[in-house]
């Protein structure tokens, strides 16, 4: 391995904790729920670069059979992100969707607020359907 | 042991019975005289049933029925021993006087919820013949279980919020205490016998060292809270806001019977007195239960409340069991077994007199009751035997138990449960000639007045049987005496 | 075809049968759809149950792939009894479903609700047949957003926020999933377990094997509600539809405490852990505090739902118990406990579902007495709650006895003595329900009512009705768990 491999193995594993931590630091520090869902997409987000980064290989090709190639990536990560990134597209969706119900509901999608009404209107049943 | 089909059959019965009484009643809840008489019926066909146990009993037979695998090591089954025959006899006698008298009490106070009184007590008396019948530990602890949570139902009866407290402390006291001490006694018991079953001289013989012993019989002990040895017995005064018929129940036919009765057959059965007595492990139970008598006696002599002088009498009267088994000798057992059915129809003769009291006169306190012994002539000179026995006077049946428990102590050479007993007997007759006196030397205020008719018939039979008791013991006896054989 | 394909048929049918529901659009012609194709996959999941008892594992390859490629859907004595449990609750919820549906959501919605049952059925079943740790993840994912769906559907507008609330916290949960399986893939180049444990000595650092341990513990914790990770859970199953709750809370926790046992015995092994604390202590801890603190919070609570809620926390927390006492008793009285806690915590918020369908409310001072008036409804309710605190003759004791052999013979007196303890908690808080339903005078909300629907108590009674059968009879439940407890202890060399 020479020094830029090296360097670059540090770099890519950096990059990826660093989105894991902020994402996560978001998605607790916040209490607007549209930020929220921000950073549970840029945690989710870290995954793609924790699967697909270790299986790129310098100088290696597209796995596809031809006698002129030898190295080739492996090809299984780039997969399962492809779900993993159907799956944080429909969560995304979802919490958003979410949110506009939340904001019609109650008028509003900071957390706090939310609980300062529930808490007003205890014990009423708030109809939303 | 021989088991013939009729055996197995009349034991069947014995739970069948209670269990189709209970169905009758819950379908015929809005026919109360059709009602009535299905708990009536339930409870003379049950006697009769039992009646034809205590006679293959005594003739040496000792019926088994498996009821049900639970899981491996865990079997539901019965088995009738002498111990078990007698608290069974017991129980199913006192419930035929205890369904005359319910129905008096019922009726004449009017009590809301009938319905659901009945079944109760039907479910009681179902699971008092489990337990009285049951093969091993696991079954015993079942039935336990059921007894405690059908008579909750019954102590909150009332369902005013004395009465709910009271149920929340009789249900917390019994399950709590039956949880955390009997049941890892039970399966503490497992892991080290191999077995759960009852078996005639004990299966802990050289299993456990002494100490452990201790140990062990000491979550039996407690964990049966409805022995009440002290200081698990505040649930007893408290249930005394429930009805008298119910009261009753507890007191004579089934749930403290049923704490006593677990620890003297843990005693013989588990334990096994000769391993007990040569390890000594039992000895602390002496002086633990002999605390409880004299501590119980002198709260009841302080006690104007009329039902909890009793109740604190009962406190006192089964620590007397407690501590005789505790003695470990045959003649203690014997003693103790004999104690069992004649503090139950003592006892319950008691309970019967205070209800009908306070049903004819709304009477509830000593205090209250000069010269009511004209008034009510049959009632109190039923409760007179009652106390009579309680003290331990001949000619009742509460002087059986007692003269050959101060013979065990005496042999022992107990000079302390000797000295409790005496004393004891002193402080009883000290709580109780005082009421009889007042009833009968105090001027009446009043016509004579007696109480429903039921109850009167209820009570008078229990008083009379107290009495015969003395004079014709043999049945108790040959069963007392047969217990340590098995 | 079942004996060849029924490992891929159980996911399946479900999957079909919340797409067909999504499109046919009529409540009632959705809900016979789905109810078939549960009782589908419940026939399934009995054949496989029988076949794996008598062969020992059924293997599956999805596409003829080799499991170094392909996925492997694998079926034993563990997971076979997991897909009965789960399909079986999910017919007799579809059965009871159908009013109580009609109730409490509007007719537009409620073909999408049957959609999103049949989902995550679809998610629960894959998570437990498959033998492949990514898709794991995709079935996780699937439960879990059609999960969200179903607690978005309540009433109150309080659900909305409930779903919200979960569906971040299960985002994450299932993200640190993911991450620990990516640790795996990278130091052991696949995706199956079963090659994953074969591979697993040749690892050279252990390190990598402890982070992605965590990572995939504390991922599923969040899904089975561990304490302390169980935050969302009470108010999920509080304001989700009764009949979504009756499915989740019988299942939902079930299936990860499965895949939680399937990684510690399967991957990891108990005794790994960080420095010198193996997991099984920290799972000792954690659960011994989940029984005590879950279940005293449920005594303070007024909303009947929320206190089950509660009570499912504690509940939890003697299975996972059971599991990190890791032995043969111990593990079985944790598989014993999951059926067991299934069939009494169904039956239980059956019940309050039906007493919702009448009354309009699951408060407790609002239902005084209602035992009067719904008789059966009000006595399957106590049969639950005596299960929950594990009396004798019901299946709830026999699990607990269990769970105390397990912990004398590991040698843990001490939390033996703790079980039983807690237990006397279960007692106050079923107590307080009992106290309310059946000895006060019925209220004025309570007094005109009527006993709930037939088709609404059937499946309630059976319910209650097996948590009685288990009680007195477990040698078939008491077989099976034992048997996936072997399979379990056996996993690892």
């Amino acid at each position: 391995m020479n020094l830029i491999t090296g360097l670059m193995a540090d770099a890519t594993n950096i990059a990826t904790i660093f989105l894991m931590v902020a994402g996560l630091y978001v998605v607790i520090a916040r209490g607007n729920m549209v930020k929220k869902l921000v950073g549970l997409s840029l945690f989710q987000s870290s995954v793609y670069l924790l699967y697909l980064l270790p299986g790129k290989i310098l100088g290696g090709s597209a796995p596809i059979l031809d006698p002129k190639l030898t190295v080739y990536a492996n090809p299984l990560p780039h997969v399962l992100i492809l779900t993993a990134i159907v799956v944080g597209i429909g969560t995304l969706a979802l919490g958003l969707t979410l949110v506009v119900r939340i904001k019609e509901a109650y008028g509003t999608f900071e957390e706090d607020e939310i609980i300062a009404r529930d808490g007003a209107k205890a014990g009423e049943q708030g109809d939303v359907a | 042991m021989s088991m013939g089909l009729g055996d197995s059959v009349w034991l069947a019965l014995a739970l069948i019975i209670p269990a189709v009484t209970l169905l009758a009643i819950l379908l015929l809840g809005r026919r109360p005289n059709l009602r009535e008489a299905a708990t009536l019926s339930g409870a003379i066909l049950l006697f009769i049933t039992v009646a034809q146990l205590l006679v293959d009993v005594l003739a040496g037979a000792r019926p088994e029925l498996h009821l049900a695998s639970v899981a491996p090591g865990l079997t539901l089954a019965l088995r009738i021993d002498p111990l078990g025959m007698l608290f069974g006899v017991v129980a199913a006698t006192l419930w035929v006087a205890n369904s005359v008298y319910s129905i008096g009490y019922m009726r004449g106070n009017d009590e809301p919820r009938q319905t659901m009184f009945y079944a109760c007590f039907a479910i009681a008396i179902f699971s008092t013949m489990g337990l009285a019948f049951a093969g091993n530990l696991f079954t015993l602890f079942v039935f336990y279980e059921i007894l405690s949570l059908s008579t909750y139902p019954l102590v909150t009866h009332k369902q005013n919020p004395a009465a709910m407290k009271a149920g929340r402390v009789y249900l917390i006291t019994l399950i709590g205490a039956s949880m955390i001490l009997l049941l890892p006694a039970i399966i503490w018991t497992g892991l080290v016998a191999g077995t759960l079953d009852f078996k005639a001289g004990g299966i802990l013989d050289g299993k456990l060292g002494p100490v452990a012993l201790s140990i062990l019989l000491a979550m039996f002990v407690f964990g049966a809270a409805k022995a009440a040895v002290m200081p698990l017995h505040r649930w007893l005064p408290a249930a005394m806001v429930a009805p008298t018929p119910v009261s009753a129940l507890l007191h004579a036919v089934a749930v403290v019977k049923a704490g006593v009765f677990t620890i003297l057959k843990v005693v013989v059965s588990i334990f096994g007195i000769e391993t007990l007595s040569k390890t000594g492990s039992a000895d602390w139970l002496v002086y633990v239960a002999g605390f409880t008598i004299i501590a119980a006696s002198v709260v009841a002599l302080r006690a104007d409340d009329l039902k909890r002088r009793l109740a604190y009498s009962t406190i006192g009267q089964l620590s007397y069991i407690v501590m005789a088994a505790a003695l470990v000798s045959p003649l203690a057992v014997l003693g103790a077994a004999l104690h069992i059915a004649a503090h139950a129809i003592s006892k319950i003769t008691l309970f019967f007199a205070a209800g009908s009291i306070y049903t004819a006169e709304h009477v509830t306190k000593v205090s209250q009751m000069n010269g009511i012994g004209r008034r009510m002539p049959w009632t109190m000179a039923a409760f007179a035997i009652g106390a009579l026995s309680m003290i331990g006077l001949p000619p009742t049946a509460g002087f059986l138990g007692k003269w050959f428990m101060l013979g065990a102590a005496s042999s022992a050479a107990n000079w302390f449960a000797v000295g409790v007993i005496v004393v004891s007997t002193v402080l009883n007759a000290a709580y109780f000639l005082p009421i009889l006196t007042a009833a009968y030397l105090k001027p009446a205020n009043g016509p004579v007045k007696e109480a429903p008719l039921a109850m009167v018939v209820a009570l008078s039979a229990t008083a009379l049987g107290t009495v015969m008791l003395f004079f014709f013991p043999e049945v108790p006896f040959r069963l007392a005496s047969a217990i340590l054989g098995g | 075809m079942i004996a060849v394909h029924g490992p891929v048929l159980v996911v399946i049918l479900p999957l079909f049968g919340a797409l067909v529901a999504a499109l046919v659009r009529r409540p009632l012609l959705a809900w016979a759809v789905s109810l078939i194709a549960a009782i589908g996959s419940f026939v399934v999941a009995v054949a496989l149950l029988v076949q794996v008892r008598a062969e020992g594992v059924v293997s599956y390859r999805i596409g003829g792939w080799a499991p170094e490629i392909g996925i492997e859907y694998r079926v034993d004595a563990v997971n076979g009894l997991i897909l009965v449990l789960v399909t079986a609750i999910a017919v007799l919820t579809l059965v009871y479903a159908r009013r109580s549906v009609l109730s409490e959501i509007i007719p537009e919605r409620i073909a999408w609700f049957y959609a999103m049952l049949m989902l995550c059925l679809t998610g629960l079943l894959g998570m437990a047949v498959t033998g492949d740790a990514f898709n794991v993840f995709v079935f996780l994912e699937i439960s879990s957003l059609s999960t969200y769906v179903l607690i978005a559907l309540g009433r109150d507008r309080r659900a909305l926020v409930a779903a919200y609330q979960y569906l971040i916290v299960g985002t994450i949960g299932a993200t640190f999933y993911v991450i620990g399986v990516g640790l795996l893939y990278l130091a052991t180049g696949t995706l199956n377990l079963g090659l994953i444990v074969e591979r697993l000595p040749e690892i050279a650092s252990p390190r990598a094997l402890i982070a992605a341990e965590a990572f995939i513990v504390v991922g599923i914790a969040l899904k089975l509600a561990l304490f302390p990770l169980h935050a969302w859970l009470p108010n999920a199953y509080a304001y989700a539809p009764s009949s979504a709750t009756v499915f989740l809370a019988s299942t939902a926790t079930k299936v990860a405490v499965y895949l939680l046992a399937r990684y510690i015995f399967g991957v990891f092994g108990v005794h790994l852990g960080i420095g010198s604390v193996a997991i099984a202590s920290v799972l000792i801890v954690l659960s011994l505090a989940a029984m005590f603190i879950a279940s005293a919070a449920a005594v303070f609570q007024n909303d009947i739902k929320r206190l089950l809620a509660f009570s499912s926390v504690a509940q939890v927390g003697y299975i996972t118990l059971g599991l990190a006492l890791a032995n043969q008793s111990g593990i079985t009285g944790a598989f014993l406990h999951i059926v067991n806690h299934a069939l009494m915590k169904g039956a239980a918020f059956m019940a309050v579902g039906a007493i919702i369908y009448r009354s309009g409310t699951c408060k407790l001072d609002e239902l005084s007495g209602i035992g009067r008036t719904m008789p059966v409804t009000a006595a399957a309710l106590t049969i639950a709650g005596l299960g929950l605190i594990g009396v004798p003759g019901t299946s709830g004791f026999i699990s607990k006895y269990y769970l105390v052999l397990g912990a004398f013979e590991a040698g843990f007196w001490w939390v033996a003595l703790l079980i039983v303890a807690s237990s006397v908690i279960a007692v106050l808080y079923v107590g307080r329900m009992m106290e309310v339903i059946w000895f006060r005078e019925p209220n004025q909300r309570c007094r005109g009512l009527g006993e709930a629907p037939a088709e609404m108590l059937a499946p309630m009674v059976v319910l209650a009705g097996m948590t009685i059968w288990f009680g007195l009879d477990a040698e078939l439940p008491a077989s099976l768990a034992g048997a996936a407890a072997h399979v379990l202890l056996g996993a690892r060399p």
